[in-house]
């Protein structure tokens, strides 16, 4: 276990030196100039490549990249061409209500995908079980950009039920949140609905159906727990696929977390911030993969950790 | 992006020179108006930061105006130059020498009073090289400024404090635009000891002499601003509190200021939501418009075949249908046929332009060897509504043959593009026009259409470069004697009617502003529509709940 963990974290190092390197190559690369940006329009030329010289700018790809590596090793994300302020500073600052939304996520898409993928698989092939599968197929494929707006007109706007947008709350979480677990929802409700059919069809399910267990007692106590296992292993991938969910969701509530930083920062090409941000999630995804691959064998023992 | 503001009217702002003496401010505030309450101004993006010497775009430029002040000012809601901090100044028959008396007892929200030695700080601390200031390169003509620059020197010669409220300003040329660039925020005052303070960090704890002061920043979230009971100014700021929310798409700022829960959204009414917004008196009745310092153009290559032939050039301002692009943005812009805008000194009202003309528009493009047209490449920044612009363009322009293929791209590669000789041949500028920094024609010249701008990353797009009207345009700036500035007003229209004889760009239009605000907010609409304040001129508005 110890070896193969030591394994794993050198491997996620090698991945993060790598997406370090690509971000910033892709960065160094785009027809953009950071200087220029900073320097804003009316700045003479003599100003333009003060600022540049200052930044380190105009070394060549390998020095600047070898600054940064030894600047990161100490923590130091650099500071913001626009914002001036330490991109750790900005982080640190946004992460919590990212972890927020990330934990109401995950509550929402449970709790919509499981129930669904249950209901759908104890009605296999009726109507209720189609109809809940292109419920899902809709939550899966919907725009969450146009999700998250339906979600504040219906419920905000219209009803008043939530606030339109906003940070502080519960009830402020309750749409993003939302909006962020129907993806995942329909995800899972497929996955829960052939886990349960499968352990449905087990021997030990019909050695229960014959001793004559209630209907209630075999599914919620027999089958479920067997069923949702491998289920809930795979909340630790989903890590990633929320990272690139956060993005828009963030920016359609007003939620200030990373993805509305990355977001801005993109726009205004700031790159430090969004070297910053992609290094945070590249380890957020690592350490979610990490997550599910350990607790995969203590869920299903057939697998072992090599 | 960098948007810079300033303004309109004031047929002539120079008139506040008027001699050698001069006026002392007109401090009248309405009596009438209770103090108190506060207001919700929304934002989709982060504020960048709070340091006069270095925010410079639309968002915290007028954010910082409440938080600090410089030597001059402008008449609230117009382009009209007051004395600020001074009060009075004077002007040296030469034009090469400005001294200004400070007002006294102006204290800082430190407490500390501000004194001709925080001018003199301020002013060396932005044009200094360590400060990185985009605005270094407004303080050009003060004596002592290249040595500066190339950190020869870490203080500029040419002022001199010359008692606690008296500081002397000595130029190397008359410069006709100095009182201006005393109002921009570059030259606002900071206080030194603040500063070393904070260091890099002192643009989120900003400290001024300004109307409010800063009460809370929490990234990402909000900034509060509370009144400062110690503003030099009697009777201002009217509100006691503006929260500023971050992070608000403009259209969930629109639907909560329909429900009242805000009173401005800064980033305007959203395009898409703009015709029901006009459609609806009660919400129409809300919205105060007014011009805006900016003109969007289409800038044309004149180093790169076939733009490099003016013939080709002219045609091209003929086939663009500008009142049709009008309509297409929902006419919040007039067409325009010059670089000046209609509400800045100097523009030429007598100009008519290249009207639109197919025909003859053809007819140019046969002289100039193009009979069948030709292909080309137009560059537009990709978001709404410039996509669908570059598209009305790009289809007035196969009516005469030309057959422009359009780059959509984010606005940096846009810009990264236009400032490379061989990058773009044409540029559609919206999203990255020109705004003035002051309202003075010389601010449409120089980074845009003079030589200075075009070199490699610089912002002359059309790389036009006249040597003559380089030399015009230098005549012109050094007319400092106020009784002149209808001249001098003159002189610049004569430049821009000879840049558009050689046509480096087809001037589109001019943009215009939509304030919307709650119904509770009060104060005269040009406050709303401020020239120097976006969205609003926070220090002098108020609410009528209050009252």
């Amino acid at each position: 276990m110890i070896a193969y963990l030591g394994r794993r974290l050198i491997q996620s190092l090698l991945i993060l030196l790598g997406v370090s390197l690509i971000t910033f190559a892709l960065l160094y690369l785009l027809p953009a100039d950071p200087v220029r940006q900073i320097a804003g329009r009316s700045a003479t030329p003599e100003t333009v490549e003060n600022i540049r010289r200052q930044l380190g700018l105009d070394q060549p790809f390998i020095v600047q990249y070898w600054h940064y590596l030894t600047r990161l090793v100490s923590g130091d994300l650099g500071r913001s061409y626009i914002q001036r302020s330490e991109v750790t500073e900005l982080i640190v600052s946004r992460l919590p209500a990212s972890l927020l939304l990330m934990v109401g996520a995950i509550l929402c898409e449970l709790a919509i995908g499981l129930t669904m993928g249950l209901i759908a698989a104890v009605r296999r092939g009726t109507a209720t079980d189609q109809t809940l599968m292109v419920v899902s197929f809709v939550g899966v494929s919907a725009p969450q950009f146009v999700v998250g707006l339906l979600l504040l007109y219906v419920f905000a706007v219209r009803l008043g039920w939530f606030p339109i947008g906003g940070y502080g709350s519960w009830r402020h979480l309750v749409l993003p949140s939302l909006t962020m677990g129907i993806l995942g929802a329909g995800w899972y409700a497929r996955m829960m609905r052939s886990s349960m059919i499968d352990v449905l069809r087990q021997d030990y399910m019909r050695t229960a159906r014959a001793k004559g267990l209630a209907r209630g007692a075999i599914l919620f106590r027999h089958a479920l727990p067997n069923a949702i296992l491998p289920v809930v292993a795979m909340i630790g991938i989903d890590v990633g696929i929320f990272m690139g969910g956060i993005v828009v969701v963030e920016s359609v509530f007003g939620w200030p977390g990373i993805g509305q930083l990355a977001w801005q920062a993109i726009q205004r090409v700031d790159i430090p911030i969004i070297m910053g941000v992609t290094l945070v999630s590249a380890v957020a995804i690592v350490l979610g993969n990490l997550l599910a691959d350990i607790i995969a064998p203590f869920i299903d023992p057939r697998i072992k950790l090599r | 992006m960098k948007k810079f503001l300033a303004s309109t009217v004031a047929a002539s702002a120079l008139a506040l020179m008027l001699g050698m003496a001069s006026a002392r401010a007109d401090d009248a505030v309405d009596p009438n108006i209770k103090q108190g309450g506060a207001i919700t101004i929304t934002y989709k993006d982060d504020v960048a930061t709070l340091d006069p010497a270095i925010g410079y775009d639309w968002q915290n430029w007028s954010m910082i105006k409440s938080l600090f002040d410089g030597l001059m000012d402008y008449e609230p809601g117009t382009t009209k130059l007051k004395p600020d901090l001074a009060e009075s100044y004077e002007i040296s028959p030469d034009g090469k020498t400005f001294t200004f008396k400070l007002r006294h007892g102006v204290k800082f929200h430190n407490g500390r009073e501000m004194t001709a030695d925080d001018v003199k700080y301020s002013l060396d601390r932005v044009t200094n090289p360590k400060t990185q200031s985009p605005g270094a390169g407004f303080f050009g003509s003060i004596k002592g400024y290249d040595d500066v620059a190339a950190g020869k020197a870490g203080s500029l010669s040419g002022i001199t404090v010359v008692d606690p409220y008296t500081i002397k300003f000595e130029l190397t040329r008359p410069d006709a635009t100095f009182l201006h660039v005393m109002a921009i925020n570059f030259s606002h005052v900071v206080p030194k000891e603040e500063v070393e303070k904070y260091g890099a960090d002192f643009g989120k704890h900003p400290v001024g002499t300004g109307a409010f002061k800063l009460a809370e920043w929490t990234l990402g979230q909000r900034i509060v601003f509370e009144r400062n009971p110690d503003y030099w100014h009697k009777g201002l700021p009217h509100l006691d509190k503006i929260t500023f929310e971050i992070g608000q798409e403009p259209i969930v700022a629109l639907l909560r200021l329909q429900k009242g829960e805000i009173d401005v959204p800064g980033d305007g009414i959203p395009p898409a939501k703009f015709q029901e917004v006009m459609n609806d008196p009660e919400q129409k009745a809300r919205v105060v418009v007014g011009g805006q310092l900016h003109t969007g153009y289409v800038t044309m290559n004149t180093t790169m075949a076939p733009f490099d032939n003016v013939k080709v050039r002219q045609a091209v301002n003929m086939a663009i249908n500008k009142g049709r692009i009008v309509q297409l943005i929902n006419n919040r812009a007039v067409p325009a046929n010059q670089p000046l805008p209609p509400s800045m000194p100097g523009y030429d009202r007598a100009f008519k332009g290249y009207a639109y003309d197919v025909a003859k528009a053809k007819a140019l493009l046969a002289e100039a060897g193009h009979p069948d047209g030709f292909a080309t490449q137009l560059f537009a920044m990709n978001t709404d509504p410039n996509p669908r612009i570059a598209q009305a363009i790009q289809q007035d322009l196969a009516a005469i043959g030309i057959k422009a293929s359009i780059q959509s791209l984010a606005q940096a590669n846009v810009i990264a593009a236009g400032g490379d000789k061989a990058g773009a041949p044409m540029i559609w500028s919206g999203g990255m026009a020109w705004i003035a920094d002051f309202p003075d024609p010389s601010n449409f010249y120089g980074p845009i259409l003079g030589c200075a701008g075009a070199v490699p990353g610089g912002w002359n797009w059309s790389w036009y470069c006249n040597k003559d009207l380089d030399a015009k345009a230098a005549e012109a700036d050094s007319v400092v004697d106020p009784a002149k500035s209808e001249e001098r007003e003159k002189m610049w229209s004569a430049i821009y009617d000879k840049i558009m004889e050689d046509a480096p760009w087809a001037p589109v239009f001019n943009e215009q502003r939509f304030t919307l605000k709650s119904a509770r907010m009060g104060g005269a609409d040009n406050l709303y529509v401020d020239p120097v304040h976006i969205p609003i001129n926070y220090d002098n508005v108020y609410v009528k709940d209050v009252q």
